[in-house]
């Protein structure tokens, strides 16, 4: 509906830090109607008020709202409590999940100026950014997560009863490490609910079982080291999903170790897009609880008081730190995102003539339909590669470092003026391209044939090695596999070396 | 969209993951619990314990990208700089430079957490159980404590317990009354039939009765003794939870300050076993050379004395103290005697006399370390000759300080399991 703009007499929805039940409803129903009015598009949102022991206890399960039991989980609410309790960390202020329906965490400690901060920018930022960004749609399923995750959870526990806790440990290690890499860039996944889940699962324990039988029903030969380049590789193309081929094709693994697999592989890809949209999720949130917020204050539903609180903690949130500065911990999505999402609108309605000259397809347009676009078909990488204005790159005085292990020092090779500008811009993106952040690693081939190892490639770019964790992840790859693995460097000239097996033949180690 | 609160939900959803991790390092915890027993105080131990464990042993691995080759950031707020400068390389992990490090609490070398006290107790002593565990006989009663035991008829007014009573009271007025009110009301509806001029005689006969009924009901009185009732309490005796224990040093000169260290950490534990199973602990120190005089904490471990060694003196230093203070069947008497094996030639017959005639029949538990790397002496071979003949005597011999928790641990090994525990390698 919206209050009569015209003559703003103010009707304050509460005074004063106390919430309630009903004062939060209060809030929520009239930032329902403003974010309604902007035509903010939502999953229906169900608001939980936790204390801050279970804000700790949301951290440690990565924002999962049920998750199965791991020890890491354990190590990391055990690292944040610590920080909390000596007072080195403050705690967020919400959580949200992408789900139908959408699920945030409102903090008990919370004053009423943050529960309404908080139910803007979680449920009505994030939840319209869940349902609307091409990445969730593509990726995510709202509707089916918490079933799935309730699924996991429940099949996790009985395997721990069935084959005891260490061994399904050891196999959720493993999977874990290499979790990043079962994703399928290129496919779309189907989402499916717990129930034909919980049916598919049996099915495809004895299928798959079948099949890889299939695949392997030839006795191994003697090992022939000189194998003829003719024949066939297996995989056929290289595999990204490393997950997805151990999965499908490990060739002694029981079927609940493959139901495992695909648990986390499952989880990875539920994350995958937040992975890839933090700064734009991030920023249209925080975005959208601005303007909010101040069109609360406009519409006179608000003090003052409120509003300098407001604004308090929403400039805390989008500091960015200079790079000498003490603070600094890299660019805070918060930040980036926040001018972003500000500067397109900018660049919307009050134009500069250099705006028109670098984005002409959206000057003077309406700004809603313009970020809105933006918001459904970006991810981080293309968002700024799109985006950023040289007015931003000015605002944040970004410039570019150049560390070449081979020089002495460090270049500066870019900076804030005309002639950097598109390398900034170029330099930023990649900065959030997954394939230029994570190592690119594929499973290259298995020796089919003879002593059944799979082989892996990684591929190197800029002559980066690999962390020295590799071999660790290596060898629980070799777990999961239950043949020898090897892998394989190929710098940019194409040449080979190994950089790590398992089995080591050196040091006969299991 | 609705409103949950769940403030009133579980709040330890984390507890089973915390065990888990818990679980998992159960052996690095144990080494750091294990390293950190001589930095405690003997009696300081209300204390929840930190923990650090080598971070390397936690880390997640992941494929990740190395340090080298050629790589391109972005930082805000340039200041100075224009493209083409050259910056001197900032040393690894200083300033803004430099990588981040891979995960909470991974940045360091070592990850620390607390434990609590009872999860530090419970790790340090597991498997482990106190020997001759009895409660003293409770020939002399010594402690009564004072239970509720229901209600009782008959007490002294302090302990009237009111509700009860009134409920008994209000109970009997209406029973004694039921009859009388029931009968009243038929009279008065009796009466109120017949005209007192016309029937004048059974007129005043009914009023009569009636007032006579009331006359009744009005005496039932509202309370009496019967309704009374009293709290009802008994004592319980109770067994007794107090322990002494009893530190037995040898501090003359051939003791050195390390051997001291050691004795101290086989003290610290045994301290906090015996508190785990008892409410209060009392310890004495007893340190001796060739003249046996008890001290306090401090003087016990860090006073310096020289001359010979007589070992019965301690003995029978204890012995009087056991008469003066803490009388064997009021207390759970542990002594726990360190030496490095010297003594007097002829007063190791005596010492065995001592402990064989008197002492070892009121004590718990006695047990003897030697810390020496010698050949075992005089004292050593008499006391051998007690482990067989008592079972509360126990005796071991220390070499380095990595022997003292395996030992320990070889005294209180719990006797179902005890084949499973071998001792931690250096």
């Amino acid at each position: 509906m919206g209050a009569k703009a015209k003559n703003i007499k103010k009707q304050l929805i509460s005074d004063g830090p106390e919430w309630s039940h009903d004062l939060i409803g209060k809030y929520y129903k009239i930032i329902a109607e403003i974010a309604d009015d902007f035509g903010l598009d939502t999953y229906p949102n169900q608001l939980e008020i936790i204390s801050a022991e279970q804000m700790l206890d949301a951290y440690a399960s990565v924002g999962m709202p049920i998750g199965y039991n791991h020890w890491s989980f354990g190590k990391h609410f055990i690292s944040n409590e610590q920080s909390y309790r000596r007072g080195r960390m403050g705690l967020a202020y919400e959580i949200v999940i992408n789900s139908s329906p959408c699920i945030a965490y409102l903090m008990e400690e919370n004053n009423m100026m943050m529960q309404a901060l908080v139910i803007a920018h979680a449920c009505f930022g994030h939840n319209s950014f869940f349902k609307g960004n091409y990445l969730f749609k593509t990726w995510t399923d709202a509707e089916a997560i918490i079933d799935y995750l309730i699924f996991a959870k429940n099949y996790i526990n009985e395997c721990e009863q069935l084959y005891g806790i260490d061994e399904v440990e050891s196999i959720l290690d493993s999977c874990h490490a290499l979790m990043n890499h079962g994703v399928d860039r290129y496919k779309r996944p189907y989402p499916i609910s717990m129930r034909e889940e919980k049916q598919r699962q049996k099915d495809r324990e004895e299928y798959l079982q079948s099949q890889v039988n299939e695949l392997w029903n030839t006795i191994p030969n003697k090992s022939n080291p000189d194998k003829d380049e003719s024949e066939p590789r297996f995989p056929s193309e290289p595999q990204e999903n490393i997950l997805y081929f151990v999965e499908k094709n490990a060739p002694v693994m029981p079927p609940w170790q493959r139901e495992i697999v695909r648990i986390v592989r499952k989880i990875g890809q539920y994350f995958y897009p937040q992975r890839q949209t933090q700064v734009m999720n991030e920023g249209w949130a925080t975005f959208w609880h601005y303007t909010i917020l101040n069109e609360l204050y406009d519409r006179g539903y608000t003090s003052d008081g409120f509003m300098i609180e407001f604004l308090q903690s929403h400039t805390n949130v989008v500091t960015q730190p200079d790079f000498d500065s003490p603070y600094f911990n890299g660019i805070n999505p918060y930040a980036l995102g926040f001018n972003m999402m500000t500067d397109i609108r900018r660049i919307c309605e009050n134009p500069t003539a250099e705006d028109k000259h670098w984005f002409p397809e959206i000057a003077d347009t309406p700004w809603q339909e313009t970020l809105t676009f933006a918001m459904k078909n970006f991810k981080d990488e293309s968002f700024i590669a799109q985006y950023l204005s040289p007015k931003l790159i000015r605002d944040f005085k970004f410039f570019s470092i150049k560390d070449d292990e081979k020089e002495k020092e460090l270049e500066v090779t870019a900076i804030h003026n005309d002639s950097g500008y598109q390398k900034i811009r170029r330099k930023l993106s990649e900065q959030y391209n997954l394939s230029m952040t994570e190592p690119n690693i594929e499973i290259y081939k298995v020796d089919l044939k003879g002593d059944r190892s799979l082989t892996l490639h990684h591929k190197k770019t800029n002559n980066i090695n690999l962390a020295d964790t590799t071999n660790e992840v290596v060898k629980h790859l070799h777990k999961l596999w239950g043949f020898p693995v090897k892998l394989m460097s190929i710098d940019e000239q194409g040449e080979k070396t190994e950089i790590a097996i398992c089995p080591d033949h050196q040091s006969d180690k299991k | 969209m609705q409103i949950i609160d769940r403030r009133l939900n579980q709040k330890n959803k984390s507890t089973v993951n915390r065990q888990r991790f818990i679980r998992r390092y159960r052996s690095q915890i144990k080494k750091s619990i294990a390293d950190r027993i001589s930095q405690r105080g003997v009696t300081d131990i209300d204390k929840s314990e930190g923990i650090s464990i080598p971070s390397k042993d936690i880390s997640e691995p992941t494929f990740r990208h190395g340090n080298g080759g050629k790589k391109q950031h972005i930082y805000p707020g340039n200041k100075e700089f224009t493209a083409g400068d050259k910056i001197q390389r900032p040393p690894p992990q200083a300033g803004g430079k430099g990588r981040r490090a891979s995960d909470k609490g991974e940045g360091n070398d070592e990850f620390s957490f607390q434990i609590s006290s009872e999860e530090y107790m419970n790790i340090l002593f597991e498997d482990l159980e106190l020997p001759n565990l009895k409660k003293n006989k409770l020939k002399k009663l010594v402690n009564y404590k004072t239970i509720r035991s229901g209600f009782n008829t008959d007490g002294v007014p302090s302990n009237i317990d009111i509700v009860r009573s009134l409920k008994g009271s209000m109970a009997r007025r209406i029973a004694i009354q039921l009859p009388l009110k029931k009968k009243l009301k038929k009279v008065q509806a009796e009466l109120a039939l017949i005209d007192e001029k016309i029937e004048p005689l059974p007129y005043s006969k009914l009023t009569e009765e009636i007032s006579a009924l009331k006359k009744r009901i009005k005496r039932i009185p509202y309370i009496d003794t019967f309704d009374l009732r009293y709290k009802n309490f008994t004592k319980l005796p109770q067994p007794t939870t107090n322990a002494v224990m009893f530190c037995l040093m040898d501090v003359s000169g051939s003791m050195d300050q390390q051997t001291k260290e050691m004795a101290k950490r086989f003290y610290i534990l045994l301290y906090l076993f015996l508190k785990r199973s008892y409410k209060d602990v009392e310890v004495v120190f007893i340190r001796h050379h060739t003249q046996a005089k008890e001290v306090d904490e401090n003087e016990f471990f860090y006073s310096q004395e020289t001359g010979g060694t007589i070992v019965s003196s301690a003995l029978k230093l204890m012995q009087e103290i056991i008469q003066d203070r803490y009388n064997p069947t009021d207390w759970n008497i542990y002594a726990a005697q360190a030496s490095d094996g010297d003594n007097w030639n002829d007063d190791s017959d005596y010492c065995h006399k001592l402990l064989n005639e008197s002492i070892l029949s009121q004590v718990r538990y006695y047990t003897y370390v030697e810390i020496t790397d010698r050949e075992p002496q005089n004292l050593w071979h008499q006391y051998q000759s007690l482990v067989n003949s008592h079972d509360n005597f126990a005796m071991q011999k220390i070499e380095t300080q990595n022997d003292i928790y395996p030992v320990f641990r070889d005294f209180f090994r719990k006797q179902s399991i005890a084949t499973q525990w071998s001792p931690r390698s250096a």
